[in-house]
């Protein structure tokens, strides 16, 4: 039984991998396909369903663009579509179709490696028979399925498919390097982590890091973008080409890094405070400055410079994104850096 | 959410109190008249406007940022250098090893960063800064929290979330079970009435600011607690080898760090004895040396004359004696030795610790026999659990459990050194004036030893049997009064930070006139003040709850709200 899981969630793990990298390589022909496309060009049948106003027909069609083009934008915040003044090429039509067809491929390839990882993270739980946290490979894994599942969420909440690329890419390169490098065959926990503070500690670090992860990349498209927006405003002329173009603008992006952001704040903090108290339950100490506390502390301080960044006259925008980097940056740092050359009394990475 | 960036005067009325926990400094900087360092400075300050400019520009939003800036970067030195407080054998051997850096990091306090005066600078300055915004902000909040709800707006249909409807039903009528019904809904209700039309007013989520105000200042209970429980209690560790008592004294401790309130005499009088250790590893499977367990079997006594019991120590299960916590935070072996002198007689008897180098528990230690005759003796090596050949044909510990121990030495003949007058650590030998044992072809002797074997010195020096091995736990000894504070303040901070998160204001208003026809006309509207709810929802649960009882007169000039759908693509656009 335990063998068997152990395979399922191994094979899992891999099967994963490959529908993830899939599912990259339709969000990279997403984004080739949408190359040469200008910022407001429209599929056809996407004109055509959003000339004939709110027809409940239309609701198929319009879902179908409703992340990425100008369209949707319009659509999501109920403001009249102007249709394009330029005549259209037939293959500009054909292009966003396509681009956006490899876009919806993409994302239930993306729904697909979710569930395949999540199978993968759970049999890995039943096999070791506790909570799949006990070292390094597991931290990688439960990790990247927390920030697939955000990307996910935000895909329902708030249309971010724009986000799909960037997310797949990391989502492969982490299960990568987790299934190649990191991994370890399943060993029982060491006696400092039998306790249920492990379930609330980690968890609650774990869907943070997921949503720290997903505002970062959110991050760097703000600023992508937002540079893109300022060279556009000092050059009239520069052709407004591409996938960047045609996901929401700068400020869009930015508030969907916010909120994310501002989601996963709480819960970071919560996670330290929970290891402060498991910490003087175990340790008999509240803090001790040990590395990983350490470095857990100076994301939270990032992090919390950027909310205030935020609201600071002359911190927001560009500015605020690169703090909210710094903060990730650190995040990364406390997970790969400290677990693996770090000291002190959280070194379970099984390294 | 963020609304600030289209108001940025910061808060413009007395009632503008939604707002989140980022732009906590606003205040500050309203009172101050603006970003601070715009603003030129005046030819000469008086003391008093010296004084005051200085405390605007501490308290100034980005002067907060700049210090939360700093202590991230400030914190970073001691996860790189090792610390005093953690762990101060690193920090002596890393002095050994870079002899230069020693007086400037010493003087920089790199060995003691956190608590150093440059750091302590950065944390008191960011805790006044905090002070200094949220005092104001909390008087801001204390006139808004009294004030009425705001008055309805002079087009209600302009808003998002808005109905109407025609009634039979008199104008006050309405009006009274509006009022009824949003204070039901436990909103703040004012009602007034303009020029014969009647307003009802209501507003909710009050708590978002009050929630953001109580997680800054549970911050400042944490930090204060935490400091105030070190200040007054102590930490101590100790290594207790089985069979052995440890008494809660001054002397028994490894290693003792009282708080600078604490009092000596404060110590509870228990004493425990680690009667035995338990600790078992994965025998099979590919978590093969995997700790699975440890734990301690203690008689604890409470005080002289007190009847003894019994207790389970384990990580996660501390004990505790009069709000004095005993911790299991480690163990190891303690090889059990006998020294004989170049006289035949013992010199030394019994279990010396030996510290775990690594998870196979391969073991460094370091024995002196300091009343061996002619000379002294010592010894320095390794202990091997489970010994064996690795690759390499280097000796190794293949397991942590003490399958096949085996205690390899290095032994020296000579001074150990121990009269000189500084304090010597028990696990470091110095062997400056001592003599290496040595082979008679002149290369360094290695003492291979199993259980119960002898080796002899030569040349008439002494012997050494290795007996056998005890383990040893390590005790972590902490007492914390008052850590409920920090513990309340916690909760705290977490319940704030969550209603300055999920608190969201909304503001009602319900405005019911007669018409020229004589029929009531009912309008309903709601406003949010940050996004993510449906003011569309809670219009249309008002409305069907004031309309529900007239039942007939539902004469519906108006269309009713737009359907459903649209509120989630409305949110996107209000924010």
């Amino acid at each position: 039984m335990t063998e068997t899981m152990a395979h399922l969630s191994n094979n899992a793990m891999y099967a994963a991998t490959i529908v993830y990298t899939l599912a990259m390589f339709c969000h990279v022909a997403e984004w080739a396909l949408a190359r040469s496309l200008p910022a407001d060009a429209v599929a056809d049948a996407d004109a055509a369903a959003l000339a004939a106003a709110a027809a409940p027909a239309s609701a198929v069609a319009a879902s179908a663009v409703v992340t990425s083009s100008p369209a949707a934008e319009a659509m999501s915040t109920g403001r009249p579509i102007v249709p394009p003044a330029a005549p259209r090429t037939r293959s500009a039509a054909d292009d966003v179709e396509r681009s956006d067809r490899y876009g919806r491929i993409g994302l239930s390839l993306t729904v697909l490696g979710v569930l395949i990882q999540a199978v993968g993270v759970i049999s890995r739980g039943i096999a070791a028979q506790r909570v799949p946290w006990g070292n390094m490979y597991e931290f990688a894994i439960t990790g990247s399925l927390a920030v697939a599942v955000a990307y996910l969420f935000l895909v329902r909440k708030y249309h971010v498919r724009w986000l799909g690329l960037p997310v797949t890419g990391f989502l492969v390169l982490v299960l990568g390097i987790a299934v190649i490098v990191l991994y370890r065959p399943i060993s029982p926990l060491v006696p400092a982590l039998h306790s249920y503070w492990l379930m609330i500690h980690v968890s609650s670090a774990a869907i943070a890091g997921g949503a720290f992860t997903v505002g970062a990349i959110a991050s760097v498209l703000y600023l992508v973008r937002s540079r893109l927006e300022a060279k556009a405003a000092a050059n009239p002329d520069l052709p407004r080409r591409g996938f960047l173009w045609r996901a929401p603008d700068a400020e869009s992006i930015d508030r969907v890094a916010y909120r994310v952001h501002a989601f996963a704040f709480p819960l970071w903090t919560f996670a330290v405070l929970c290891g402060a108290i498991w910490a003087q339950y175990a340790w008999g100490r509240f803090w001790g400055w040990d590395p990983k506390e350490v470095w857990a502390f100076i994301t939270w301080v990032a992090y919390a410079a950027y909310l205030h960044a935020r609201a600071t006259a002359g911190w927001q925008g560009r500015a605020a994104a690169y703090v909210a980097l710094c903060g990730y940056a650190t995040f990364l740092f406390n997970f790969v850096g400290i677990n693996l050359f770090g000291s002190g009394f959280h070194t379970y990475s099984g390294m | 959410m963020r609304r600030q960036s289209e108001r940025p005067s910061g808060v413009s009325r007395p009632d503008d109190f939604a707002r989140t926990a980022d732009d906590a400094y606003v205040v500050g900087e309203q009172q101050g008249g603006g970003p601070p360092d715009r603003r030129p400075l005046p030819p000469a300050l008086r003391p008093i406007e010296f004084a005051r400019w200085i405390w605007r520009q501490l308290t100034s939003m980005r002067t907060a940022l700049v210090l939360l800036f700093l202590l991230a970067l400030a914190s970073i030195p001691g996860s790189l250098i090792p610390q005093t407080r953690i762990s101060p054998s690193e920090v002596a051997s890393f002095k050994q090893r870079h002899p230069d850096l020693v007086t400037l990091f010493d003087r920089l306090g790199l060995f003691n960063v956190y608590s150093s005066v440059w750091f302590g600078a950065i944390y008191l300055l960011l805790m006044i800064s905090l002070l200094g915004c949220i005092v104001p902000r909390a008087r801001v909040y204390a006139r808004a929290a009294r004030a009425r709800p705001p008055k309805a707006p002079r087009r209600l249909d302009r808003l998002g979330a808005y109905e109407t409807w025609t009634t039979d039903e008199s104008a006050s009528e309405v009006a009274t079970r509006a009022r009824g019904l949003l204070k039901s809904q436990r909103r703040r209700v004012d009602a007034y009435d303009v020029d014969g039309t009647q307003v009802v007013a209501a507003e909710k989520g009050y708590l978002r600011e009050a929630g953001n105000l109580v997680f800054h200042l549970a911050l400042l209970v944490v930090l204060v607690g935490v400091a105030v429980t070190g200040l007054y209690g102590f930490k101590g560790r100790v290594a207790v080898i089985t069979g052995n008592s440890f008494q809660n004294a001054l002397v028994s401790y490894d290693d003792f760090t009282p708080g600078s309130q604490f009092d000596i005499a404060n110590l509870a009088p228990f004493t425990l004895t680690v009667d035995d250790f338990h600790v078992s590893w994965a025998r099979s499977g590919v978590g093969r040396g995997t700790p699975t367990g440890f734990d301690a079997d203690l008689t604890v006594t409470d005080h002289p004359g007190a009847q003894p019991y019994n207790y389970d120590l384990r990580v996660n299960h501390p004990l505790d004696v009069d709000g004095t916590s005993v911790f299991l935070i480690g163990h190891g072996y303690a090889p059990v030795v006998t020294v004989k002198d170049g006289d035949g007689n013992v010199a030394y008897s019994g279990p010396v610790i030996f510290l775990p180098q690594n998870s196979s528990f391969l073991s460094f230690g370091v024995i002196k026999a300091p009343d061996a005759s002619p000379t002294q003796l010592g010894f320095q090596g390794y202990f091997f659990p489970t010994a064996d050949i690795c690759t390499g044909n280097v000796p190794c510990s293949t397991f942590p459990d003490a399958d096949n121990p085996v205690l390899s030495l290095i032994a020296y003949s000579g001074n150990l050194g121990l009269d000189k007058g500084a304090a010597q650590s028990v696990y470091v030998l110095d062997t400056q004036d001592m003599k290496q044992i040595k082979t008679a072809d002149g290369k360094p002797r290695a003492l291979i030893l199993s259980k119960g074997e002898t080796a002899d010195l030569g040349d008439g020096v002494g012997s050494i049997r290795f007996d056998g091995y005890e383990r040893w736990a390590q005790l972590q000894v902490s007492r914390q009064p008052g850590k409920l504070v920090p513990l309340v303040g916690v909760l705290a901070a977490i319940a704030g930070l969550l209603g300055s998160l999920f608190v969201r204001p909304r503001r009602t208003w319900v405005r019911s006139r007669t018409d020229e026809a004589g029929r009531t006309v009912v309008e309903v509207a709601a406003l949010d003040r940050v996004s993510g709810g449906d003011p569309k929802a809670h219009v249309a649960e008002v409305v069907a709850r004031l309309r529900g009882p007239t039942g007939p007169d539902d004469a519906d000039p108006q269309p009713r709200s737009q359907p459903k759908p649209e509120a989630r693509e409305d949110e996107e656009s209000s924010t």
